[in-house]
């Protein structure tokens, strides 16, 4: 099943994309469930406590699905508890990441629909929302990880399709991680690239292990 | 960034490309320890290049393309940190002294590397650089709001660019890894500038909201070819506009932002030709 499986998605990275394609592979995947369903602990009636990310374009996908649901939950926490202190700027800014956050997740789950791993329950337990700078500091390591996550990712991926998908949200990310830098030290946007100028790059492996932190659903990673 | 790190990841795309760069595996291993920062891109390079051979025709030309873009960045923020008619403020200057130093870095990195593929690189020398594009923006480099315009677009031209490219790139997933690398900083710059612009009245955000420059007047129209189709809200078949979750109601413009679009090549360069031919 394994074997067809990459068949499948070797024949489908050649393709030009298409939400056709995209729901081809997610029932290819649907006939290989149990990838997934094997290694999930579902023992309780909340669902899943853990889901395995498999070793190829939809392990990735699911790893970004992953990213962009703790990303999400965090704005939606953030403004609806806005810390003390919150402008109207930040109010109108933090609202809009919120909602490209959130437009990150709902693709994700669309788009690999059958494949999609499933809701994480996170633990925000060390994040004072009443706090700027608890939220602000939170963000901002959020979003350096998340463009750090993309960029260590889209060499992974073997459709450039889903490269592409990528590079779409990676730079918006960027674009995030810019603006709170400067809110927590103005002119610092940048200032996080090294002597040749290049941004941060991190393996899943090292992403999760921070990501694990702020989340109560264990992600266990074959990849790199 | 960490060759080493650049070297493993290569192994474990290709577990015999210590054997092909060199039969002495322990002098590849150790390489990194012997050469010095400065001249690794130029030296792993060498070892790609001695490692695929002709495979990397297509990295060299979006390499070169990539560095021509980077030539006119780095010519635009020196000129302008270096014009005594442009009155960047001081509160300012940090950023634009930061942004410089990156394109110029962008420069020397794809420079070497391009030679270590054993390309060849375009240089300053090779074009002709007119930062008011031939007169659209004549005033760039004493009006602080021109220059401001025309920086936001370089850099959210430059992401597109760089976006556009990446696929031609995945035949050597480490120098893929580096032009993303790229790609978030430029998109930092962008971010950054558009908070100045904001701060100063114009109506944008740190990303790009519809098709929109928020840039007003001839230079609005000037710059509109870089920020055409980057109201699309529809990503692989999926409508993001109408997403509803929660207390979130997505709308077009937020769908817009929440996704950049990429320029192929040939619309790139009909942009950047006015600056640099």
């Amino acid at each position: 099943m394994k074997q067809s499986f990459e068949q499948t998605q070797d024949e489908l990275a050649v393709k030009n994309f298409s939400r056709r394609n995209f729901f081809q592979m997610a029932g290819g995947l649907a006939g290989a469930g149990m990838l997934f369903a094997a290694c999930s602990k579902s023992s309780d009636t909340t669902g899943p406590t853990s889901f395995t990310l498999t070793n190829n374009d939809t392990g990735i996908l699911n790893y970004a699905y992953a990213l962009e649901q703790l990303e999400a939950a965090f704005y939606i926490q953030v403004i609806a508890t806005p810390y003390s202190g919150m402008s109207g700027g930040e109010k109108t800014l933090l609202t809009a990441v919120r909602d490209h956050e959130v437009a990150h997740r709902e693709f994700f789950k669309a788009a690999l629909s059958s494949s999609a791993i499933g809701s994480l329950t996170v633990d925000f337990s060390i994040i004072d929302f009443t706090s700027r700078t608890s939220v602000l500091s939170t963000a901002m390591a959020f979003e350096d990880l998340g463009v750090s996550a993309y960029n260590g990712a889209g060499p992974l991926f073997q459709s450039p399709t889903y490269l592409g998908l990528a590079g779409k949200i990676v730079s918006v990310e960027a674009r995030h991680a810019a603006y709170l830098r400067d809110l927590v030290t103005p002119n610092s946007f940048a200032t996080n690239a090294d002597g040749y100028g290049l941004d941060f790059s991190k393996p899943p492996s090292v992403v999760l292990m921070t990501a694990s932190k702020y989340l109560k659903t264990k992600v266990t990673s074959l990849l790199p | 960034m960490n060759f080493n790190n650049i070297l493993n990841a290569i192994a474990e795309q290709d577990p015999e490309v210590f054997e092909k760069v060199s039969e002495r595996r322990d002098v590849i291993k150790n390489f990194t320890r012997k050469v010095s920062l400065v001249a690794l891109p130029f030296a792993v390079g060498s070892l790609f290049n001695k490692a695929y051979g002709k495979s990397t025709d297509i990295i060299i030309d979006t390499l070169n393309f990539a560095l021509t873009l980077e030539i006119l960045e780095a010519a635009f923020y020196n000129q302008g940190l270096a014009s005594s008619s442009l009155a960047i403020p001081a509160s300012d200057r940090p950023a634009f002294v930061t942004i410089s130093t990156h394109e110029n870095a962008h420069v020397a990195f794809l420079t070497n590397t391009i030679n270590s593929l054993s390309g060849t690189p375009v240089s300053l020398a090779s074009f002709t650089i007119d930062l008011t594009a031939g007169g659209a923006f004549a005033d760039v480099l004493s009006n602080y709001s021109t220059f401001l315009a025309v920086s936001q677009t370089f850099e959210d031209t430059g992401v597109r660019a760089y976006k556009g490219q990446a696929a031609n790139l995945m035949g050597n997933s480490a120098i893929l890894g580096a032009a993303l690398q790229i790609h978030s900083v430029e998109a930092r710059h962008a971010a950054h500038i558009r908070e100045i612009r904001a701060l100063a009245g114009a109506s944008v955000s740190p990303w790009i909201t519809g098709n929109q420059s928020g840039i007003t007047g001839a230079a609005g129209t000037a710059v509109q070819p870089s920020y055409n189709g980057e109201d699309n809200t529809t990503q692989a078949g999926v409508n993001i506009a109408t997403i509803k979750s929660g207390a979130v109601a997505l709308n077009a413009n937020s769908a817009s932002e929440a996704f950049d679009e990429p320029l192929d090549k040939a619309a790139v360069v009909a942009i950047v030709t006015p600056f640099i031919h």
